[in-house]
């Protein structure tokens, strides 16, 4: 940024040439490679996947302090404001159908695929001949009853309080984001304290309650289109949160260097768009995974 | 002529930062101009090696019988030759050509979000070198076909992972491509380039840009269940577990249906920007043009399992998916129509990018014809996975997208160098591609319809003649592309003593903000918002008004 000493907020800003994308695309086709060597059994060695992920998280800091701190000096007009809300909402819209392929692929089970082996309509020589005895119900291991016997999760167990956690922590993030727009930044940093302590705290369930799933219930990845679904859904969903309190936490640190405005803090919103996304994605979840 | 100016007039802050010098400039440039001229060197460096590979095949299958590779390394062949020339050739050159074009046309500095561009960017050679990395591995490259059904994918075999994560980098460059087009587009028009004014390669780029945020994820969604499937355990794609490999295929061609609009859709809006300057009028319809290309995109959604009639669906899945297949050729046939109309009485020259653009018209159409053909769901049963679609898809991506590329670049080098390309070389490229495309494609028409399988290295017989000429016309054109290579790289490097100093407006008929900058275009246009006259807006000088205006001046 030497070349742009000073802001000006009436050009739309544009950033000077950086090596931080290059260097990115290395770090993470480092850990690519370094993952499907494991996954072949190769024998590479983890180096590559901790070499990337190490040089990954420097170049993400790097790039958005960068990136915080040109906020912060004032080069970002009404303009490269409109730009972050429009970039993130269409993110966001891509996360929406990366989920949808896997909410897709549960109805497809639930309501086709495992109808159709159980003989429905004209699948019925699809069930005598090749899966005789198959009735279709749910939960299930598929016809093979693969990886044995297992119990599932009640909703109205962990689950709800775990649904409960993420709402309360999307009212805690809005009180936040009312605090910081009245100016009360001691309370919107405790109001966002609170949202990470709730995003952390549905993690902690979550990895109980995986770890109940594996050790007490026989519920595995390997249990069939059931567990295929329940951990790819729940798994992916999981990820995100963890993602998305990590967003919490840094926007929570930046207000505790007293970064954002009362009128000007996209960093803010863009990570509570997310986060209500993620809460959505939840609701979706629950309802559908772990109710019906 | 007043609106001329603006480009030249603002060069006062000095601050701005030139390219810097050598590998590092394409390393760290956030320039659209620079990563526009990476996409397009790259795009057609992957046209070169899916070209190569589309030789094997040729090669092989110009006798019946083995001769020259074994099945597996032909499989492996087809399957990258269609990866490579998606995901690397055509996708890449559509993101490079918005790249150069999308900031002039709409009178902007650069993309809205340019680090993420050189990102976008610089992921396409590291998944490609993965993908490519794959033809020497243990096992070979994937052989299973670029469509990755289950159960064939899951034997692959070293090469599967790369596979997977490679087509998530691909995923992960197109999305970060398509939210900067679409922001761009959305949020940095020039004050007085309302929606409806944009040119059509803007709209359409637009809607390409929608399409691919919504469908890529959902490939990943698909990629990732089959990475699962191999390595964890789950069973999405087996029967024995609940799952079905067919569901594979619904959601792949739930990505892959859009997809082949992603592939098409800028195609159009450049034919719709080539034909009425070379026409020498307005175009016809612009507000339909508009409309149609949004139901194309629109119904590209609720098509997708006519690539699998033959795969067992109940029988109203067939009906439905039929239907609404044969309902795009209603948009599609008010866009051919309106470029027709464009060229109705008006005073017509025919330069290289308007022979390309007449021809994507006229071969597209007979693609168009043949995709009526095969959504009819009985005969499908007759066509499905022979030669006949492999004809089909080739019409509308070769003589259909690749037309197109080349017919931009024709255009717009001049406006990018400076220099002209030589039109007599430029004829000779466009003749003997459009001769060698049709020798290629047109018999595999009749091959498919008696029968010959697709895929396969062998076949009967009775199909030698048509694979003949078939291959005769593959290394024909493949061998043409090279007087095209020569002739833009010379407009690059100023070879044969090729001199600049063309004027800002390089077609006479031409309309359009990048012909108000000067040829070649700065390293940075538009810094300043343009002030936009309607002698440079695709659909206000279609309008009456703007007519009598031009009739007067």
């Amino acid at each position: 940024m030497a070349d742009h000493a000073t802001p000006n907020p009436d050009r739309y800003f544009v950033p000077a040439p950086s090596a931080w994308p290059f260097a990115l695309t290395v770090a993470l086709v480092a850990i690519l490679a370094g993952v499907s060597g494991y996954l072949e059994d190769k024998h590479i060695g983890p180096v590559p996947i901790y070499a990337g992920a190490v040089l990954m998280f420097y170049i993400l800091f790097r790039w958005f302090r960068g990136v915080a701190l040109e906020s912060e000096g004032g080069f970002y007009g009404a303009q490269v404001d409109r730009t972050y809300r429009w970039s993130m909402a269409w993110f966001i819209f891509s996360e929406v159908m990366f989920f949808g392929a896997f909410f897709g692929a549960l109805y497809y089970a639930r309501h086709l695929s495992l109808p159709w082996l159980g003989g429905e309509g004209s699948k019925i020589a699809t069930n005598l001949q090749l899966w005789p005895g198959f009735e279709n119900a749910w939960p299930t291991n598929g016809p093979a009853k693969l990886n044995g016997d297992f119990d599932t999760i009640p909703a109205f167990d962990v689950p709800f309080v775990n649904t409960l956690l993420l709402l309360t922590s999307g009212v805690t993030l809005t009180l936040a984001h009312h605090a910081l727009k009245a100016n009360k930044r001691t309370a919107t940093i405790l109001w966002m304290w609170a949202t990470v302590a709730l995003g952390c705290a549905f993690l902690f369930f979550q990895v109980e309650e995986y770890m109940h799933a594996y050790g007490d219930l026989n519920l595995k990845m390997a249990s069939g289109i059931y567990g295929s679904t329940f951990f790819m859904l729940t798994g992916f969903h999981g990820m995100h949160v963890t993602l998305g309190t990590l967003m919490l936490l840094i926007i929570t640190l930046r207000l505790m260097f007293g970064h954002f405005k009362p009128e000007s803090h996209f960093g803010f919103e863009g990570v509570a768009w997310y986060w209500h996304f993620v809460d959505v994605v939840w609701i979706g979840l629950f309802i559908v995974v772990y109710w019906l | 002529m007043a609106h001329h100016d603006h480009a030249h007039d603002d060069h006062a802050h000095d601050e701005h930062h030139g390219p810097e010098k050598g590998i590092m400039r394409w390393i760290k440039t956030t320039n659209h101009k620079d990563l526009g001229t990476l996409y397009l060197f790259f795009a057609f460096t992957m046209f070169f090696i899916g070209g190569l590979m589309s030789l094997v095949i040729r090669a092989e299958l110009f006798h019946p019988g083995l001769q020259f590779v074994d099945p597996e390394f032909f499989n492996q062949m087809t399957t990258m030759h269609a990866l490579v020339m998606i995901f690397g050739g055509v996708m890449p050159a559509w993101v490079g050509l918005a790249n150069w074009m999308v900031p002039m046309m709409i009178g902007c500095s650069d993309l809205a979000l340019p680090r993420i561009n050189n990102w976008g960017f610089w992921i396409l050679p590291f998944a490609f070198a993965m993908l490519l990395g794959t033809l020497f591995m243990e096992g070979g490259a994937p052989a299973g076909g670029w469509t990755m059904y289950p159960p064939l994918v899951l034997q692959t075999g070293n090469a599967f992972p790369f596979l997977i994560f490679a087509v998530h980098l691909m995923g992960v460059s197109s999305i970060t491509g398509a939210i900067n087009v679409a922001v761009t587009i959305l949020n940095m028009r020039a004050p007085g380039m309302s929606l409806l004014k944009m040119p059509l390669f803007v709209w359409t780029w637009l809607i390409t840009a929608y399409l691919l945020i919504a469908v890529m994820p959902v490939l990943a969604g698909a990629v990732t269940m089959l990475l699962t499937d191999k390595y964890f355990l789950t069973s999405f794609f087996t029967a024995s577990g609940g799952g079905d490999p067919v569901m594979f295929q619904h959601i792949f061609w739930f990505f892959g249906h859009p997809e082949v609009y992603i592939l098409i859709l800028p195609a159009f809006g450049i034919v719709s920007t080539i034909i009425p300057t070379f026409a020498r009028k307005a175009l016809f319809g612009y507000d339909s043009m508009v409309y149609a290309v949004a139901s194309i995109a629109f119904l590209s959604f609720i098509v997708w399992a006519h690539h699998m009639f033959t795969v067992g669906m109940p029988l109203a899945g067939e009906l439905f998916f039929m239907f609404a297949t044969m309902l795009i050729a209603v948009p599609t046939g008010v866009k051919v129509f309106n470029w027709v109309a464009t060229m109705w009485k008006g005073s017509m020259t025919f330069e290289s990018p308007m022979l390309f653009a007449l021809a994507f018209v006229f071969l597209f159409t007979i693609g168009g014809f043949s995709g009526l053909m095969l959504a009819i769901t009985p005969v499908d049963f007759q066509y499905h996975d022979t030669y006949f679609v492999v004809a089909h898809f080739h019409y509308v991506l070769v003589p259909g997208a690749v037309f197109a590329i080349l017919a931009g670049v024709y255009y717009w080098i001049p406006k990018w160098t400076g220099r002209m390309y030589s039109e007599k070389w430029g004829k000779i490229h466009f003749w003997l591609s459009a001769i060698f495309i049709n020798i290629t494609f047109f018999p595999q028409h009749f091959a498919g319809l008696a029968g010959m399988q697709r895929r396969v290295p062998d076949y009967a017989v009775q199909f030698v003649d048509w694979n003949v000429w078939s291959t005769i016309g593959a290394f024909g054109f493949f061998l043409a592309q090279f007087i095209f290579i020569f002739n833009m790289l010379a407009c690059c490097y100023g070879w044969f003593g090729r001199k600049q100093g063309l004027p800002d407006r390089v077609w006479e008929g031409a309309h359009g903000l990048e012909w108000t900058v000067p040829s070649p275009a700065p390293y940075h246009t538009f810094e300043v918002p343009p002030v936009i006259s309607d002698n440079e807006v695709t659909a206000a000088h279609d309008s009456v008004d703007a007519l009598d205006k031009h009739k007067l001046s």
